[in-house]
């Protein structure tokens, strides 16, 4: 298996947040915290666009770079986690983060700002897979159950992909080549390396 | 003689001033996915603990739940 990827098709993203909502209660995420949110630009134009955005789960994430506690890893399957237990609430990741994808909750027990929240690809945290200390902490861990990430297995119009990353990039792109247009990927370059966005291309023979 | 009592002196009295280590462990190892939960609510079709059939079994409901040009055309 390549990399857990996650691409949002713009020309099908329709802003009906159900991918938003999925999270929220899959995950019982608390007030305050949207792991997954629609973004639109242009929005009433016509031409505007959405895409539903969270953690992209860099291959070279600048939150793991910058966290002082050491507290983010990233699994086998390219998944990048954090373990609440190390995270110190400092905000480091939510500066670096280009997708503004960590979240931080008004209200606990470890200070106004609370200890970072994000995206798990529905893949939990540290904690034993599916134990309640587990959903407590991450939420439900979909991965160890055979099932993939909540948000794009309910999008009802398949505008988000969730998946292997190679898997992810044959639908994508058999898709373009069906309707001929709409193969700008936003945010695909940024967390996920491409020639367009300056980084050099993979070896020959790697996979993505 | 009082050569040597000052330098073990000087020893035991120097050996406060070290540090501690101040590494950072960083986080806990994480189960592999694969693994399973060993619990209900489990997607069939896989055997927890088996890398390969997990990784086929998501690969499978990756293309028939995503890839609709595969149930249509």
């Amino acid at each position: 298996m390549a990399r857990m990827k996650f691409v949002c098709d713009a020309e099908r993203c329709i802003e009906c947040n159900g991918c938003v909502t999925a999270c929220k209660n899959e995950h019982e995420v608390p007030w305050g915290v949207n792991r997954r949110r629609v973004v639109t630009l242009n929005d009433g134009v016509p031409g505007e666009r959405s895409i539903s955005v969270a953690c992209m789960h860099c291959s070279d994430a600048p939150c793991m770079a910058v966290c002082p506690v050491n507290c983010f890893y990233r699994t086998d399957e390219g998944v990048v986690l954090h373990d609440k237990d190390i995270c110190i609430g400092c905000g480091y990741c939510s500066y670096a983060c280009p997708f503004g994808a960590p979240q931080f909750p008004s209200q606990g027990t470890f200070g106004v700002r609370g200890k970072m929240d994000k995206c798990t690809f529905c893949a939990g945290g540290p904690e034993a897979n599916g134990s309640q200390a587990e959903f407590d902490k991450y939420g439900r861990n979909r991965l160890a159950e055979g099932k993939l990430p909540v948000c794009a297995e309910m999008c009802s119009t398949k505008a988000l992909l969730a998946g292997d990353g190679d898997m992810v990039a044959d639908i994508f792109r058999t898709r373009v080549l069906q309707r001929g247009k709409g193969a700008e990927v936003w945010g695909w370059g940024t967390a996920y390396g491409s020639r367009q966005a300056g980084k050099p291309a993979a070896p020959a023979g790697a996979k993505s | 003689m009082n050569k040597t009592l000052i330098i073990v002196a000087a020893s035991l009295l120097l050996a406060a001033c070290g540090e501690r280590a101040q590494t950072i462990g960083g986080a806990r190892q994480d189960a592999a996915a694969y693994t399973g939960t060993g619990k209900a609510f489990v997607q069939p079709g896989w055997k927890p603990g088996d890398k390969a059939s997990w990784e086929s079994e998501l690969r499978a409901r990756g293309q028939n739940s995503q890839n609709e040009y595969n149930r249509i055309n």
